[in-house]
């Protein structure tokens, strides 16, 4: 493909702009933005990408997963707000998942530890993991809010913190991942997911398509549940002081 | 340290205050629950009564001041054998989703113990609830059916503090008195210390051997019970007019 078929592509604008004026929906100045900024943010990206792949020196591969990870923080962090030190929360475990994935990935040989295969895999575990990490923060928020009675009477028992909040961070954890798992059981079915789309598109035999296809979803499997897990045990933590007492002081005031 | 070592004390508050979100919820608490006894702790709402007894079991901390259990300092007993010395019992009575059998045996699995058939249907008895009731849903337990529920969970861990906040407020009457009989009996069967929230004055008078009398987060008076009857201040006597009119 090349500049002047994409600019035919552009059509592909014109229609809903056309659309939204005659039926006065009020969506151009939305669609105007959107296509600017598809249009700006993936050239930057391709060019940089292409930088990146001819050099092939690593310190370039590291910093574009470092600004995947502080795009992501920066991201879900909002959600987490009633978490002390909920970023570098966030951080590590953005940074851990892409460490654990890729040293699978480039230890077992699945994939070649080049530019081409490491940046984008890590952008599929990194963005993964942010969309989990915000589901998780979410659903945890509320556990804790509606079942604060709960949290009292086992602490009250003589509990611990983690005996405490076990079922909200059961509930969570599982409310999170599900949706993940639920949407692989019909892959393939409905819609081609957007990566093999993609590969066959530029070519590639569609049976190779698949078996990344499947290496992604798996890959997400891991990322899901190590997300929320691993989330969910930095965070509770913080709902607690070091005499075991529930702090719904702070808990209120965060949430205002 | 200037406490007065107080053998009689179960429990013993010196310049104990409590804030919560800016507000002085408890102010310059000084007195003594003695041990064995049942005290009655009455006053309007909003004295402070509730975040008082969660102080005694370390649910909450004072801002400033300091609790002795057995004389000796709070702070110095780790946080879940202390609850489990001084149980509390909550007028909303929560429960775990699940039977009764698993709310009742909820303090034991919390120590990765169980609790058997047989001591499971000895509590119940205790409380008056019929042992047929183990594998029932909490859900469908009447009102006080769960308060008498919550009180054998309280007292599976065989506490030597009882703290109960409003147990029988939402309760008729006959269920009343068998809570009333069945703290009786656990006060004098096992000494247990009792400490008991309550709105009826006519329900402190008969069951409390001293009485506390909290308003606005002070304690105005305490000492014997026969204190209801013979108030040293007007505040006091004025509160005891509106309750029993």
């Amino acid at each position: 493909m090349s500049f002047t078929t994409l600019s035919f592509a552009l059509v592909f604008v014109l229609i809903p702009l056309i659309l939204s004026k005659y039926f006065k929906l009020g969506l151009e100045k939305d669609t105007l933005i959107a296509t600017i900024r598809s249009i700006i943010q993936l050239f930057i990206v391709g060019y940089l990408l292409k930088f990146v792949f001819d050099s092939e020196q690593y310190i370039y591969i590291i910093l574009m997963v470092t600004i995947m990870i502080i795009a992501a923080t920066q991201n879900a962090r909002k959600k987490g707000k009633m978490i002390r030190g909920i970023t570098w929360k966030l951080v590590l475990t953005f940074t851990l998942i892409e460490l654990i994935t890729q040293f699978i990935l480039i230890g077992f040989q699945i994939t070649p530890p080049t530019a081409q295969y490491i940046i984008p895999l890590s952008g599929m575990v990194i963005g993964n993991s942010m969309v989990l990490a915000i589901l998780f923060l979410n659903r945890f928020t509320s556990e804790i809010k509606s079942q604060q009675d709960q949290t009292e009477l086992i602490l009250s028992l003589g509990g611990s913190p983690k005996q405490a909040v076990q079922n909200q961070l059961v509930q969570a954890i599982r409310a999170s991942t599900i949706p993940t798992i639920e949407s692989q059981k019909t892959i393939g079915l409905v819609q081609l997911p957007g990566m093999m789309s993609g590969q066959i598109i530029a070519g590639a035999d569609p049976l190779q398509a698949v078996f990344f296809q499947l290496l992604v979803l798996f890959l997400l499997l891991t990322t899901a549940v190590f997300t929320s897990i691993l989330l969910g045990f930095l965070s509770y933590p913080t709902l607690f002081n070091e005499s075991m007492q529930f702090l719904d002081e702070e808990l209120k005031q965060l949430s205002d | 340290m200037d406490h007065i070592l107080n053998e009689d004390a179960a429990i013993y508050f010196e310049h104990v205050s409590y804030k919560r979100d800016n507000n002085t919820i408890l102010s310059h608490i000084n007195g003594m629950f003695p041990k064995g006894k049942i005290t009655a702790l009455v006053g309007p709402s909003g004295a402070g009564k509730t975040s008082l007894l969660k102080l005694c079991n370390g649910l909450k901390s004072p801002t400033s001041g300091n609790i002795y259990i057995n004389n000796k300092n709070i702070n110095s007993y780790d946080p879940p054998s202390l609850r489990r010395y001084a149980g509390i019992a909550l007028q909303q009575a929560t429960m775990i989703d699940g039977t009764v059998r698993k709310n009742l045996a909820l303090p034991l699995i919390l120590q990765n113990k169980s609790l058997t058939e047989n001591e499971a249907k000895e509590l119940l008895k205790l409380v008056g609830l019929d042992t047929d009731m183990l594998s029932r849903h909490v859900n469908d337990l009447s009102g006080g059916q769960k308060q008498k529920l919550s009180i054998a969970r309280t007292l599976v861990n065989r506490p030597h503090i009882l703290l109960l906040d409003e147990i029988t407020s939402s309760l008729d009457p006959i269920s009343v008195e068998e809570i009333e009989k069945l703290i009786y009996t656990i006060n004098k069967k096992y000494r247990t210390t009792i400490i008991w929230i309550t709105h009826d004055i006519n329900q402190a008078r008969q069951m409390g051997d001293y009485v506390w009398v909290m308003m606005q987060g002070q304690l105005i008076e305490s000492g014997s019970i026969s204190l209801l009857d013979h108030p040293k201040t007007d505040k006091v006597a004025q509160f005891l007019k509106g309750r029993s009119s």
